[in-house]
């Protein structure tokens, strides 16, 4: 059905169709419309979930992981500060190899107090062993909600997935929505392993370095793994329901002399700034990253790269340029912009490419 | 690219006729957007929305600095923001008033939505509602069909009072 | 005369210090809830006891999560396995410090929520995990390494907190009167919504006794009325026999904290206070028992 809807609610809309068993969540700002839409769908009775209004996030996550480990289908809804403080469980989620689904609504980090857009939330939790996807429209927040489902529970993968949507720009923005019927595209959980009391597991059990040991990399094997599985899942979803999305969404990059790496929301923004550009007669593209974790192998060799970073690793540099850095071997001219929600245009993007000064790093409106 | 500045204040109900006019475009099959600003906004506080309406999917999320259209459902604002702030030069003015208003040029609308929403009794908790009135009188200006305005309302309230606060102010507002 | 069950769901390979009371209660509470359990544990040292992977000397699901999670995390349990139409029973258990510290957040947020699950707090009054520190149910002159002075401070009043979440069944037990606790689980089992049992749990190495004296120590505790037997079952109070017969004819509380090498070089103000707290205790269940207040 064709209809139009915020990025919280195209969220709630994707859970309405996946049903999961449990649902457990505390409101934060801005992803509240979430929880609160997902409460109206159970109380009303279009959606037969249990919905646990928890006291905390930590117990949201704690949650969720209970009931996952029964074998039930959860889910849970957070943002900025709500991540941290469950980021204990965070972990465990994943280290208990337990396929939730969460949606992170991308929010700076107080002090002081700030409800508006930034990564960094979750660019802190990259090494949890969660998979991360970070979308664009209220299309994509629903569709990768839907298909997150489907990679986290396929036994080549059994990790949790985060998706990730910006704050305010995009979890309050209206939108076209085309809902979908799911029919049998996520296939009934099949948790193995889920506890069974007929047949007595310890789970979590102290564990000596041996075998630790080999839990993580069974850990980094699955998440290699996942990469497959998220092509063939973001294949079916296309072949399905014809919307076709990747690691990334490349526009003009092929003949690129410029391309702008960048996430979420200002990705779009920097789609109509290459037009500008182009206009210009500037041969520019943009690289929306679409999956963090797994980090995909991107291309960008023999052109100069752009990389805007809503994000920053003090002492370091923009989590994003670095990254490139590290797995790509570019050198990019590396923009720290759009912290706490600061305004990103397709202008500011645009005079970002013109006056890049590759190798340096530049903070938008307060360096210099 | 249409584009449209909201200014109210926090509660009278500035983001609902936002959204209401996304929806109304998107059913007249254009591509639309609706964004509130959020702050730390209180109720009572001046408060915008934006709407962009087009033939083309929209990927502009920034807010929207140079409109073709502002829409004022409380003049009071006026007072403390510039709401013509980087209005189009060919830009229009839509302001609710009980008298005709010119302001700074511009070609301007006024009517009087909060008599027509007390009119209809369309109150809730002591305030009048602007946002589905406000619609029909964006209906008779052409940014969208009256059509679609009654759709988008029956599709977000059920009381019909909103309805025919809307025809009233399309009936209401001279072009 | 209760039948105990013969099956048994904790292995003889755990690795539980001699003496450890809490091995103990667990035996008893598993065999009063049989086989279709699941025990959901904080970091405690059950955490430790049930063995090293890939073994395990419980047999019954056991669940190990973070320290602050085990009430939430059961949470979750109990409404999948509601959603999927299982009686299944959700047991938390957990240690002193997972209970009245850092697990009093999620603890009374699912008591709060009416969750369907029994949370057994097994109180050692110290972190004995990591070697005995203070905890917030430590009680007032008792050295831990954390406290080598003595603790300054009274012992939290657990049951009173979980009681204000007016839950359909609290009892406290006392590792040394097994029958006692064997029939508290068995009736907590059998009602719907939150449960607690909150049992005192002698520590061999960390109150400073002889291993062989666990059973002597936890009966001088409720003897002395340094602890009290009692059910609250929808809000009514019933002070159970032991106790009864305490509150009628108490031994003397320097009896019990003598034998034990925690409170050596007590104050004499410490063991006032104790004495005070016990009195107040035992005088506020009283009159509830008898519906005065």
């Amino acid at each position: 059905m064709l209809t139009i809807a915020t990025g919280n609610k195209a969220v709630a809309a994707a859970i309405k169709e996946i049903r999961p068993d449990v649902v457990a969540a505390y409101p934060i700002t801005p992803q509240t419309e979430i929880v609160e839409q997902i409460a109206e769908y159970v109380t009303s009775g279009e959606l037969d979930s249990r919905y646990i209004p928890v006291e905390s996030e930590h117990s949201a996550m704690a949650a969720c992981i209970g009931a996952s480990v029964t074998g039930a289908r959860s889910f849970t809804a957070t943002s900025s500060h709500g991540l941290f403080y469950m980021h204990e469980m965070v972990n465990w989620a994943a280290g208990g190899r337990l396929p939730i689904v969460m949606a992170n609504v991308n929010r700076a980090l107080g002090p002081g107090w700030n409800v508006w857009a930034e990564h960094t939330d979750s660019l802190q939790e990259r090494d949890t062993g969660w998979l991360q996807v970070y979308v664009s429209t209220v299309q994509e927040a629903y569709d990768a909600t839907l298909m997150a489902f489907r990679i986290a529970e396929h036994h080549d993968v059994l990790l949790p997935v985060m998706i990730n949507l910006d704050g305010f720009t995009l979890s309050h923005i209206m939108q076209s929505l085309e809902t979908v019927e799911l029919g049998d595209f996520v296939p009934p959980i099949n948790l193995p392993y889920a506890i069974d009391t007929a047949s007595p597991r310890g789970y979590g059990t102290l564990t000596g370095p041996n075998d630790y040991f080999r839990f993580r990399w069974d850990m980094e094997r699955s998440m290699r793994d996942s990469v497959a599985v998220i092509r063939e899942t973001e294949d079916e979803f296309a072949r399905r329901f014809g919307r076709s999305y990747g690691f990334t969404e490349d526009y003009h990059c092929d003949d690129a002399d410029v391309v702008v790496v960048s996430m979420g929301t200002i990705g779009k923004e920097a789609e109509v700034a290459v037009d500008q550009l182009r206009r210009e007669g500037m041969k520019a593209g943009s690289m929306r990253l679409r999956w963090l974790r797994p980090f995909p192998d991107l291309d960008l060799s023999g052109r100069d790269v752009v990389v805007i970073d809503r994000d920053y690793s003090f002492g370091f540099g923009g989590v994003l340029a670095q990254s490139l850095k590290a797995k790509c071997g570019v050198d990019p001219f590396s923009v720290i912009a759009g912290l706490g929600g600061q305004e990103v245009t397709y202008d500011d993007i645009a005079s970002f490419v013109r006056d890049r000064r590759i190798g340096e790093e530049h903070w938008f409106g307060v360096s210099d | 690219m249409y584009e449209i500045r909201i200014h109210s204040r926090g509660g009278q109900g500035g983001v609902t006729a936002a959204r209401l006019l996304a929806l109304a475009a998107f059913r007249d099959g254009k591509y639309a957007t609706a964004c509130p600003f959020y702050g730390a906004e209180r109720r009572g506080a001046p408060v915008v929305s934006f709407v962009r309406i087009d033939d083309h999917p929209i990927r502009v999320y920034s807010q929207i600095r140079s409109p073709d259209l502002v829409v004022v459902l409380d003049s009071s604002v006026m007072e403390t923001v510039d709401v013509l702030q980087g209005l189009k030069e060919e830009g229009t003015v839509l302001i609710n008033a009980t008298h005709g208003m010119d302001v700074g040029g511009y070609r301007t609308y006024s009517i009087d939505l909060t008599g027509i929403a007390l009119r209809e009794n369309l109150v809730v908790a002591g305030s009048p509602i602007l946002n589905t009135p406000v619609l029909g009188a964006l209906a008779k200006m052409d940014i969208v069909s009256v059509e679609s305005v009654t759709s988008a309302i029956s599709e977000m309230f059920s009381d019909e009072r909103n309805v025919k606060a809307a025809q009233a102010a399309f009936q209401e507002l001279v072009i | 005369m209760t039948e105990i069950p013969k099956e048994e769901y904790i292995l003889k390979c755990t690795s539980a210090c001699a003496g450890c009371s809490s091995s103990l209660i667990l035996r008893y509470v598993l065999k009063a809830a049989g086989e279709d359990t699941v025990l959901v544990i904080p970091a405690c040292c059950t955490s430790v006891i049930q063995g090293i992977y890939p073994n395990t000397a419980m047999n019954v699901p056991i669940y190990n999560v973070a320290f602050a999670a085990a009430a939430a995390c059961a949470s979750g349990m109990s409404e999948a396995f509601a959603k999927a139409k299982k009686k299944t029973n959700v047991i938390v258990y957990a240690g002193d410090g997972g209970t009245v510290d850092i697990g009093i957040q999620a603890l009374s947020g699912a008591f709060e929520r009416n969750t369907n699950f029994l949370y057994i707090c097994y109180d050692n009054e110290a972190y004995g995990n990591t070697g005995m520190q203070r905890s917030g149910s430590t009680p007032t002159g008792a050295r831990t390494t954390t406290t080598p002075g003595g603790k300054m401070h009274a012992k939290k009043d657990l049951a009173g907190i979980v009681a204000a979440h007016n839950p359909p069944y609290l009892a406290t037990a006392c590792s040394a009167y097994p029958m006692d606790l064997f029939k508290k689980v068995k009736k907590a089992l059998s009602i719907e919504g939150p449960k607690f049992i909150h049992v005192l749990a002698p520590c061999p190495p960390g109150w400073r006794y002889p291993s062989e004296q666990t059973i002597e120590v936890g009966k001088l505790a409720v003897k002395s009325g340094m602890w009290i037997l009692y059910e609250r079952e929808y809000g009514k109070v019933t002070i159970n026999g032991p106790s009864k017969a305490a509150m009628i004819k108490p031994i003397p509380i320097e009896d019990y904290l003598s034998v034990q090498g925690r409170f050596k070089g007590i104050t004499r103000e410490a063991v006032d206070m104790l004495k005070s707290q016990a009195e107040k205790t035992a005088k506020h269940l009283k009159l509830e028992e008898e519906g005065i207040c």
